[in-house]
């Protein structure tokens, strides 16, 4: 039991750590970001033979500071991971509890669109679609936002289900109460819980999706220090300086553990509120 | 049996269609199609030409009628970049993406099935949470970045396995497990959670009350059981990683069509993109169906009904 | 004689936090049909898994004697346990729709058990399958045997739960509460089936129930549990003519006419529920519900013999109660 509670106060720590980071980043980064310094390129980190404390971290190709690259990374990370469960969010749950509430033809449609949505291939149509409109950080939010919600929907659908037909909800609509209270006010409560965990693990798959796609160099464009895309740079240099992915690889994989341990401990949590 | 197998058909039949709609109407829709192809540096009437030449000058829905009437006879078009039918190209590449898919599922599932009956063996042991842990990290995990790590460690530092390419199967090895990995957390779960509720059912308490030994209560009583949501489970994760396959591809450069629609979408050929994103959403319903066939054949309750 | 099934002083404990069974002692002669008797959570059905050595995980049993046949079972490993389940002794269960596997056919769970003790062919399995679904009254047996579970009545999966522990002729049958969870029509019939087998074969039977008119009508010996203790055992005559422990007493004031009693229907009217008892209670653990507790009550009440061979729990003397 102790094991299961610090592990989820651990990704508690961990995702809370890389939130202030992002919003703090420019408080917190030793260097701009963006300055290339092309007299000091590949310096290796502090602990490193060759490092030095003028770039804890070291650099990068161009010279520029790869600590900070690493902390403005950290915003690119949580920005997309955040936008993208409020737009997916938004999209499932509405499908979700109208399906599982209304039933009937209306949970057909919204069925089908499930279906539909999963046979899509993710990683493929987000590519196209950056491609085409080229690549912004707000293009990779809406893709992603408008490709993630199917297990949003499936959940909602199911929990709404399982609450429409308490006692509670019968009785808010025998008194008369309006279809939207009854849903914003009497269902959405009830399954919020299930739908928190749902948002930690897409979260932890948007950052790792924008991860992809930055590194397939259709997602965050450059010089924007996306982990991903720091990853994809640092490529050419891995065989004679792995640390360049291993940093960033080391970061992202963190952030995304952190998100799914704090996932996991909600979804105990749940379970044993139900017990 | 026979109406469930009908309706489970004619619903795939629908999704598929709509995805195709769906996926054409993207390539069409977001942006001028004509303009990408011809590049930045083409004159207005190149790019007149182009349009008409591909014909993208006539009506939308005419455009997707006529492609869509042309890939159901297995004409997928032509590609612009390697100025070859399509469907030619995807011939080649796909055993490549399916010896891959293939072989990481079957890494997947080699390692997943045995881990989980053993956490669910001993639920609740430091072992059990130790291989849920790793569940967990695996999913954390960017396949990325684990095929540069393997690919540093294996291929460089060891000298053990190729890196790229697949001039021999051994090509496969690296590419296959991070492509397994990607899958292996989620199959552990499901047979984790399946034999636990199997092991805990009455039919269990049966198979021991005969006094049969432990191997034959877990691996045919119990298993048979928990493995009908996991071979489904199984189905759907291939069609997963088939669409995964794009990054690990690209990654290793192996020929396969997710390489193919990442070379075509940087080079905006978009026929080739078309139609990948077309074989792997079939693929997908396919294995959806086959999943949902084998469970009705795997559970002697569904058979009947 | 010696009995077929000789159990002393049983002790099972949960997880060190509930006491189900405490210090049960019985026997089971041969070819007696031994009722155990009480309400649901007195601890009869931990007991008869016990025996079996099939308690869940978690539950600790101890015993100063617990023999079958010549076997002294304490001693045996699990390996052992295994050889003799399903062979020389055998168990039914209460849930005839979820104690058959749903992916196998009916044949091949039965064969596999004659494959496993007799180390049969599966050719020679199917047809004593086939025999014993014959024996014990199911109508067309090969064609059964390619059926599943779910194509069956309840009444007809306890049949074949009854035949399937019958394979390889155990000398003592185990029947946990076997007709409970079916209809009253069906109840009748899987008795009086149980009766004919047993008087055809010579079985040992120990019928757990929590149905008096079960009791008297298939008896020979009856054991009464309360609270995870013995509270009164006796030969079925004497119990029913002269009830000594009040806990008994209460059961058969109330006694329904056979058969009726239904599934999950509290027995007799006795106010109140069975209580949990945790490690280290000590007294009578009825006091709660009982018209005649005393302060006397609260320490370990000793076994006492109302008339050779009936013994009672309780502090009062038998003419008393
Ligand atoms: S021991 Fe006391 S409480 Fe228990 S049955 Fe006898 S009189 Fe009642």
């Amino acid at each position: 039991m102790k094991l299961r509670h610090l592990a989820t106060a651990l990704g508690g720590v961990i995702v809370a750590f890389v939130l202030l980071v992002g919003i703090f980043a420019p408080l917190l980064a030793p260097h701009d970001p963006f300055a290339q310094d092309l007299m000091r390129r590949m310096v290796p980190p502090e602990w490193m033979e060759g490092g030095s404390t003028a770039n804890w971290l070291g650099t990068d190709q161009l010279g520029r500071d790869y600590l900070s690259r690493l902390i403005y990374g950290a915003r690119i990370s949580m920005l997309i991971g955040i936008l993208t469960v409020v737009t997916s969010g938004t999209i499932g749950i509405t499908l979700g509890v109208l399906g599982g509430f209304f039933g009937g033809r209306v949970d057909d449609v919204v069925m089908f669109a499930i279906t539909c949505r999963l046979s899509i291939p993710l990683i493929l149509v987000a590519l196209t679609v950056v491609a085409l409109l080229g690549s912004s950080l707000t293009l990779v939010i809406l893709t992603l936002g408008l490709l993630l919600w199917d297990r949003f929907a499936v959940v909602a659908r199911t929990t709404t289900m399982q609450v429409r037909n308490l006692d509670y909800i019968a009785a808010a609509r025998a008194a008369g109460a309006s279809l939207a209270h009854i849903l914003l006010r009497e269902v959405l409560p009830n399954i919020l819980s299930h739908l928190l965990v749902v948002a930690t693990l897409e979260m932890a798959l948007a950052i790792l999706l924008e991860a992809t796609l930055s590194f397939l160099g259709l997602g965050v464009p450059s010089p924007l220090p996306s982990w991903g895309l720091m990853i994809a740079e640092g490529k050419d240099y891995m065989f004679f300086s792995p640390w360049v992915i291993m940093v960033p690889g080391v970061t992202l994989f963190v952030l995304v553990m952190g998100i799914n341990l704090l996932g996991d401990g909600l979804r105990d949590l749940l379970r044993a509120e139900r017990v | 049996m026979l109406i469930f197998v009908f309706r489970r058909a004619v619903l795939a039949l629908l999704v598929c269609l709509t995805v195709l709609v769906v996926s054409f109407a993207l390539t069409r829709l977001s942006g001028d199609l004509a303009a990408s192809i011809a590049g930045p540096n083409a004159t207005a009437d190149d790019v007149a030409i182009i349009r008409k030449n591909y014909g993208l000058d006539r009506p939308l829905t005419q455009q997707f009628v006529d492609w869509a009437a042309a890939a159901a006879s297995g004409d997928l078009g032509r590609s612009y970049l390697y100025h070859a039918p399509v469907s030619g190209l995807i011939r080649v590449r796909l055993p490549v993406t399916l010896t891959l898919g293939l072989s990481g599922l079957a890494i997947a599932l080699v390692v997943a099935i045995p881990l989980g009956i053993l956490a669910a063996m001993r639920e609740g042991s430091a072992a059990d949470r130790a291989i849920m842990l790793v569940a967990l990290l695996g999913q954390a995990m960017p396949s990325f970045w684990l095929s540069l790590t393997l690919i540093i460690w294996f291929g460089l530092n060891l000298q053990w396995l190729p890196i790229s390419g697949i001039e021999s199967w051994q090509g496969y090895i690296l590419p296959a497990t991070v492509l397994a990995f990607s899958a292996i957390p989620a199959l552990m779960r499901l047979t984790r959670a399946g034999m636990v509720d199997a092991l805990s059912a009455d039919y269990i308490r049966t198979a021991r009350a005969k006094g049969l030994s432990r191997s034959k209560i877990v691996l045919k009583h119990a298993l048979r059981n928990a493995a009908m949501p996991v071979v489904s489970i199984a189905a759907v994760q291939l069609g997963f990683m088939l669409g995964g396959s794009i990054v690990i591809e690209t990654v290793f450069a192996l020929p396969g069509i997710g390489y193919l629609a990442w070379e075509s979408i940087s080079k905006n050929d978009f026929p080739v993109v078309q139609a990948v994103v077309m074989i792997l959403a079939l693929l997908y319903i396919g294995l959806t169906l086959l999943a949902d066939l084998m469970n009705a054949v795997l559970d002697p309750r569904l058979r009947a009904s | 004689m010696s009995p077929v099934l000789e159990v002393a002083n049983l002790r099972v404990d949960f997880s060190g936090r509930t006491a189900a069974v405490r210090g049960v002692s019985l026997k089971v002669q041969r070819g007696e049909t031994h009722c155990l008797v009480g309400e649901s959570g007195c601890g009869k059905s931990v007991s008869a898994l016990a025996v079996m050595g099939l308690l869940a995980r978690g539950a600790v049993r101890d015993a100063d004697v617990l023999r079958f046949q010549d076997t002294d079972l304490t001693r045996l490993s699990e390996r052992g346990m295994a050889r003799l389940r399903g062979d020389k002794m055998a168990m039914i269960f209460q849930e005839p729709m979820t104690s058959l596997n749903p992916a196998y056919t009916i044949g091949s769970q039965m064969a596999e058990v004659y494959e496993r003790h007799r180390g049969a062919g599966r050719r020679a399995a199917l047809d004593r399958a086939a025999e014993l679904l014959g024996r014990v009254g199911i109508t067309a047996p090969g064609m059964r045997l390619a059926q599943f579970p779910h194509q069956l009545s309840g009444g007809l999966r306890q049949r074949v739960m009854i035949a399937m522990a019958l394979m390889c002729d155990p000398e003592l049958l185990i029947a946990d509460e076997p007709t409970t969870a079916l209809d009253v029509t069906v109840q009748a019939q899987i008795l009086r089936l149980l009766q004919t087998l047993q008087r055809e074969l010579g079985l040992s039977l120990l019928l757990i129930t929590h149905d008096l008119g079960i009791v008297a009508r298939m008896a020979n010996q009856v054991s009464v549990m309360y609270a995870g203790e013995l509270v009164e055992s006796a030969t079925a005559e004497a119990l029913f003519a002269a009830p000594t422990h009040p806990y008994t007493r209460g059961l058969l004031a109330c006694i329904p006419i056979p058969g009726t009693v239904r599934r999950d229907e509290p027995l007799g009217s006795i106010p109140g529920t069975v209580p949990r008892i945790s490690p280290g209670f000590a007294g009578c653990g009825f006091r709660d519900r009982c018209t005649h507790a005393l302060p006397a009550c609260a320490q370990t009440v000793a076994l006492r013999s109302a008339a050779p061979g009936h013994a009672y729990r309780c502090v009062l003397p038998a003419e008393w109660t």
